[in-house]
């Protein structure tokens, strides 16, 4: 291919951009019930997002990246035009990138996940021609996107149900927080483990049976439950604290429940959302270094470390200054409301990373702090502003797609 | 400018505030034991400086209220009705305007009490203030209603306090009966403008009782899904 450096160059550069804006942008958005409900300072909030969040982009984004990478259009079709994909791949990073810009700046709440499945659907269908758009893949990621948050709140809701149940209806809440809260935390490190493991880890070189994946998800569940059992024995109650509000200490004891949950919400979301920077990139580079369109060309998973370095840079320079805000802006979320919603969310999150869907994390938490919310556990949800984030999906594709057109045929202006 | 869209799901509870909100109420209402006792000794610098405060935590708990309303548009999913919630606070902010109104018109008249019912009108006074602050010793577990989602023992526990809030106020409906029949007996030898204000006060110290029993009806009706 002619330009082959210049558009491995430009994909890098734009991938990074946007990675950047979801370290930015999005990640606060995934801290945000984590560090709403005061059980995280500022800057654990941001360690844990900093590490998990490239743990979980490295460790299983390679599916969702997948995806986006080739998952959508029909490389049989376009095998005779490996160039018009890279334009157009180039085009909707590009796209994507300047309209989540665009609406971090007036304030609207975008999912990263739409501008660039818009974008990239707007490119093939409108650049190329409607019939190499996989649509039936399509549909079923315009699906997730419905199912996501439906989900999520389902599962927050029963989350949710059972910790009132098992610890807050009790006698001795305090007692049964002891013994239910490293059930809990076993049950995070057995979810997030085993699904990442079943999608597999042979990027890095690990290769593993479904028995294997089973007793290790078990081990390590183990593992971070036992290390809390420690954590929550050395917590100090003070019964004076219970006198105004009765839960004081019960809540603490969740206190060490959120940290983990953050830990996984934060892995979740860079399991899904690295891969909207990281696809396009990864699909660049292997056309240009091969020269054609093989459904076959493995993935070099340097990309993801790429995304990964990417959305903690956003993290760092502008992101915790946004986590900061949501921390003050969220008044009144209790750690144990907000387990229920963020472990919920993770959950969901992380299956469809590992099915290899694209959903937006945000919507999959707004979907389960509404789950919570009817369970009657959170002081005030502002239903407004819940409609404006769903609202903002329908608007979102268009906007992508609409970009990402003009994007392409400049591109395929400047080159050909 | 950082903003966030997700921290704006979260509103602010209205619990706290309504909490904080029936505090200041129940400090207002508490202070009608030193004013009375100064307005029995005809001690009306006195009464007028107690009457001066009665009047500034009416005037927070007003605050407190406007700002609990503005917090609360509609399309807020809360955990109990809207309008229970809205209805509870109108109720809460009802017992500090009592409060004002009596100390206003016993100042402004320089009211003077007989000695018949002097003494058992500051045990009644006492015995509304009780109502309240056991109407504010409920509204105190609303927090605690909500962590639990209104289920279980602390469910109970708030039934059992309604219900000695009901208690509380048969009982100053009884004062009231007595100081009635008493002031009855001896109406014929007073003014007759200051026997109907003498009822009239009787009457409100009554009413005090009465709306901070409702608080605590209201607080029922949140409790009932």
């Amino acid at each position: 291919m002619e330009y082959a450096t210049i558009f491995i160059a430009l994909a890098i550069i734009f991938g990074l951009f946007m990675a950047w804006g979801i370290g930015a942008n999005d990640v606060a958005n995934a801290m945000a019930t984590s560090v709403g409900s005061k059980a995280l300072t500022l800057k654990q909030a941001i360690i844990i997002a900093a590490i998990f969040e490239f743990a979980g982009a490295y460790l299983a984004g390679g599916e969702v990246t997948k995806t986006i990478r080739k998952g959508m259009l029909d490389s049989a079709m376009l095998a005779g035009s490996p160039d018009l994909v890279v334009y157009g791949m180039l085009a909707s990073l590009l796209a994507a990138g300047i309209w989540l810009l665009i609406a971090s700046k007036m304030g609207w709440p975008v999912s990263t996940t739409h501008s660039i499945v818009g974008a990239i659907v707007g490119f093939a269908a409108v650049g190329i021609g409607v019939e190499v758009v996989q649509w039936g893949k399509v549909g079923s990621i315009v699906a997730s996107w419905v199912v996501s948050p439906v989900l999520s709140g389902v599962i927050a809701f029963l989350l949710f149900m059972s910790v009132q149940k098992l610890i807050l209806l009790q006698p001795d809440p305090l007692k049964m927080a002891r013994r239910y809260v490293p059930v809990y935390i076993f049950a995070v490190g057995f979810i997030v483990t085993l699904v990442t493991l079943f999608k597999g880890l042979k990027h890095i070189g690990l290769h593993t049976t479904a028995l294997q994946n089973y007793s290790m998800a078990v081990g390590f569940g183990l593992l971070i439950s036992i290390i809390s059992i420690f954590v929550i024995r050395n917590i100090k109650t003070d019964p004076a604290a219970d006198k105004d509000f009765g839960f004081t200490n019960v809540e603490k004891i969740f206190g060490v429940l959120m940290m983990v949950t953050a830990s996984a919400m934060a892995f979740a979301h860079g399991s899904n959302d690295v891969a909207n920077a990281v696809g396009p990139i990864a699909a660049v580079i292997s056309i240009s270094e091969s020269g054609a369109l093989t459904q076959k060309a493995a993935m070099s998973p340097w990309v993801l470390v790429l995304g990964g370095v990417g959305i903690i840079a956003g993290l760092m320079m502008y992101g915790r200054r946004v986590i900061e805000t949501v921390g003050k802006g969220i008044t009144d979320l209790t750690p144990s409301r907000g387990f229920a919603a963020t472990l919920a969310a993770a959950t969901t999150v992380v299956i469809a990373s590992g099915t290899g869907l694209p959903i937006s994390t945000t919507h999959t938490l707004v979907g389960a702090v509404l789950g919570v919310g009817f369970a009657r556990g959170i002081g005030a949800v502002n239903m407004r502003v819940v409609r404006t984030i769903f609202m903002s999906w329908i608007v979102t594709l268009p906007a992508g797609a609409l970009l990402s057109i003009m994007f392409f045929f400049m591109l395929k202006g400047i080159f050909t | 400018m950082v903003s966030n869209i997700f921290s704006n799901i979260f509103g602010a509870s209205p619990v706290r505030p309504l909490q904080k909100h029936m505090g200041i109420v129940t400090d207002c209402v508490s202070q009608l034991t030193p004013y009375f006792e100064a307005v029995l000794q005809q001690d009306w610098s006195q009464a007028k400086s107690i009457y001066k405060s009665i009047r500034k935590q009416e005037r927070e708990a007003d605050k407190v209220k406007k700002e609990l309303r503005m917090n609360l548009p509609k399309g807020m999913m809360l955990p109990v009705s809207r309008r229970d919630l809205l209805e509870l606070l109108t109720m809460q902010d009802n017992v500090a305007n009592k409060a004002k109104d009596i100390a206003g018109l016993i100042l402004g008249r320089k009211m003077q009490f007989p000695e018949v019912i002097r003494e058992r009108l500051l045990e009644f006074v006492a015995r509304c203030i009780n109502t309240c602050e056991q109407a504010n010793t409920t509204v105190n577990e609303l927090d605690e209603l909500v962590e639990t989602g209104f289920k279980g023992s602390e469910l109970q526990l708030v039934e059992a306090m309604i219900e000695k809030l009901d208690e509380i106020e048969s009982e100053t409906d009884k004062f009231q009966i007595s100081i009635r029949s008493s002031l009855y007996k001896i109406e014929k030898d007073l003014q007759p403008v200051d026997v109907i204000f003498l009822y009239s006060i009787i009457e409100s110290v009554g009413e005090v009782a009465d709306i901070s029993q409702r608080v605590g009806s209201r607080l029922q009706l949140l409790l009932a899904r």
